[in-house]
């Protein structure tokens, strides 16, 4: 893509070529799911939760269901808000390290892969197959073989977060990047941009929003497989606390983890969602 | 005195796929300083790619362009250039796009202040720094595009089909005001339209190309008194002008009226 404003005069009004394409996931991830805007909406949110949880709670109830299938909605949520610092906090810690420090490798390799191929085309051609490949296996599956390689410890897991994430922020990255706006890059190098201003003033703000787009994608991924990876092995982390807790059929305890996976994945969600209206909401 | 800016046997040959486009032949033009030159022609003869080569942006196949006596090869501090559409960041607000150029120039935009205000005032968007592109209208998005160009101070200002995507009645405006920053800030304007009216308005040389390859058919002196009004867009003298153009533009040949 290098000798792209060669000769090419940019067509007008259909700026944003190779934005449209279709891939794992898009911008409109972010913008068409319609976030509580307004205090009214939040209330509306809450009132509907309220309800569903209040059925929950009864139906558990009027249908004498066992607690060890499901306990009732406020035995959970009591078991997460008293036994959170002695219980599940430690094991949140291990999970949210290894999920951190997985997401930082997988995302900074993603992201300087993503801008680095795209601008060799073919290189881009031989390389897609692979990255698809690790985006569409299940890195849990490594993690056994790390285990025998590493050990029951937190690596194996970090390895197999960045495995998850990198891929992901890599090929959504890599849509934004495709996204060349010859107009604006002929703008730019009218006032003489070198690459690197190009790279920095035009390419990558037209890629943020698919940037964060992957970024947010990376990080459910992530979590998704820390938990994972827990669940194969070593003693700690919240996806071990799930076997550990079912196998003792404590599933007050059981059911207050996977509670607080959900909220951890909606604060994430809700956390690139804020970020992209912040620093991308020039789109759509 | 020499000229301010020569094209000199400018050719052009795209490569396609399917064989080479010929786009440009054999094209040679002198600017005076301060002069509005508008290039005029149908779609495809090769307006654009003329203009392209003069902003040092698209090499020529063969011919060059000069600018203050040195070839142009890449683009220039001297020259700016406005785009067909505004093509301003989306990202940024307005302020930001107008002090875009300083940024990528590395230069230090204050002593630019005061006259970015007066442009923007001048253009009537004082007061409107802080809106995205989104929030602007087409013809204000291209009026922030022309304060960004004058904002640096280049000699030469290149036009590419400015107010081809504007409606007419904005168009007229955006013209009036075009002629007036130039009338007041003496820069040499090479403007590319394929509206004749427009071309008439603007001038005060038109240069008519021939359809593909572009080849220089005819230059129009108009020598209409300035600063020139729509009105006079309606005068016998401005029709006269449009129907001598427009059948040199038909017959890509320039055949001095005979007497009617
Ligand atoms: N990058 C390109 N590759 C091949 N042909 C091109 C390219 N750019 C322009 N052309 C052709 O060259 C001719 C002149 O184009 P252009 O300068 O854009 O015309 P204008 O601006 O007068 O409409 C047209 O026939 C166009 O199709
Ligand atoms: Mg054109």
């Amino acid at each position: 893509m290098a000798s792209e404003l060669r000769d090419t005069i940019p067509t007008f009004g259909e700026s944003g070529e190779g934005g449209d394409e279709v891939d794992l996931t898009n911008w409109s991830a972010l913008t068409s799911s319609n976030l509580a805007s307004s205090w009214r909406d939040i209330g509306l949110i809450a009132l509907v939760a309220v309800i569903v949880i209040g059925l929950a709670e009864f139906a558990v109830k009027a249908f004498n269901i066992k607690p060890y299938i499901l306990p009732a909605p406020s035995a959970i949520g009591r078991t997460l808000v008293t036994r959170f610092p002695d219980l599940f906090w430690p094991h949140m810690k291990i999970t949210l390290m290894e999920l951190g420090i997985g997401f930082v490798i997988g995302a900074a390799i993603g992201l300087v892969l993503a801008a680095v191929v795209t601008q060799f085309p073919l290189v881009e051609k031989i390389i897609t197959p692979y990255i698809l490949l690790l985006v569409t296996t299940p890195m849990i599956a490594l993690v056994p073989l790390l285990i025998l390689r590493f050990g029951f410890n937190s690596i194996p897991r970090i390895i197999a977060v960045a495995l998850a994430v990198g891929p992901m922020v890599m090929i959504n990255s890599s849509t934004g990047f495709r996204r060349t706006d010859l107009a604006k890059i002929a703008l730019a190098k009218s006032y003489g941009a070198s690459t690197l201003q190009i790279f920095t003033k035009i390419r990558f703000p037209l890629a943020l929003p698919m940037i964060i787009v992957g970024l947010m994608v990376g990080a459910i991924f992530g979590m998704l497989t820390a938990v994972g990876a827990e669940m194969v092995g070593g003693k700690n982390g919240l996806g071990n606390q799930l076997m550990y807790w079912s196998s003792m059929v404590k599933m007050e305890n059981f059911y207050a983890i996977i509670l607080l996976l959900a909220l951890m994945g909606v604060s994430i969600y809700i956390f690139f969602y804020w970020f992209g209206k912040k620093y991308a909401s020039w789109q759509a | 005195m020499s000229p301010l800016m020569t094209v000199e046997r400018a050719t052009k040959h795209y490569k396609t796929q399917t064989g080479s486009v010929h786009a440009l032949e054999n094209l040679n033009l002198e600017i005076e300083k301060g002069e509005f030159i508008c290039i005029l022609g149908p779609s495809g003869c090769g307006k654009s790619t003329l203009l392209w080569a003069m902003s040092g942006l698209h090499e020529l196949t063969s011919g060059q362009v000069v600018l203050n006596g040195t070839p142009v090869t890449s683009p220039r501090p001297e020259i700016g250039m406005i785009f067909q559409e505004a093509n301003l960041l989306p990202w940024r607000n307005l302020e930001q796009n107008i002090l875009f150029p300083f940024e990528i120039k590395k230069i230090d935009p204050a002593p630019a202040q005061p006259r970015i205000k007066r442009l923007l005032e001048e253009v009537g968007l004082a007061g409107f720094e802080n809106k995205f592109p989104r929030e602007l209208s087409g013809g204000m998005q291209q009026r922030a595009s022309i304060v960004r160009c004058l904002s640096y101070d280049p000699e030469v200002i290149l036009m590419d089909e400015p107010f081809g995507a504007l409606d007419a009645f904005t168009r007229d405006e955006m013209n009036l005001l075009i002629q007036r920053l130039w009338m007041e800030t003496g820069k040499t304007i090479i403007f590319v339209t394929h509206n004749v009216s427009e071309a008439i308005f603007l001038a005060d040389r038109v240069v008519v190309l021939t359809p593909r390859p572009g080849r220089l058919a005819h230059i129009f002196p108009v020598d209409l008194p300035r600063p020139r009004t729509i009105e006079m867009t309606f005068e016998p003298d401005f029709i006269r002008s449009v129907i001598e153009i427009k059948r040199t533009i038909e017959t890509g040949v320039y055949t001095p009226q005979a007497a009617d």
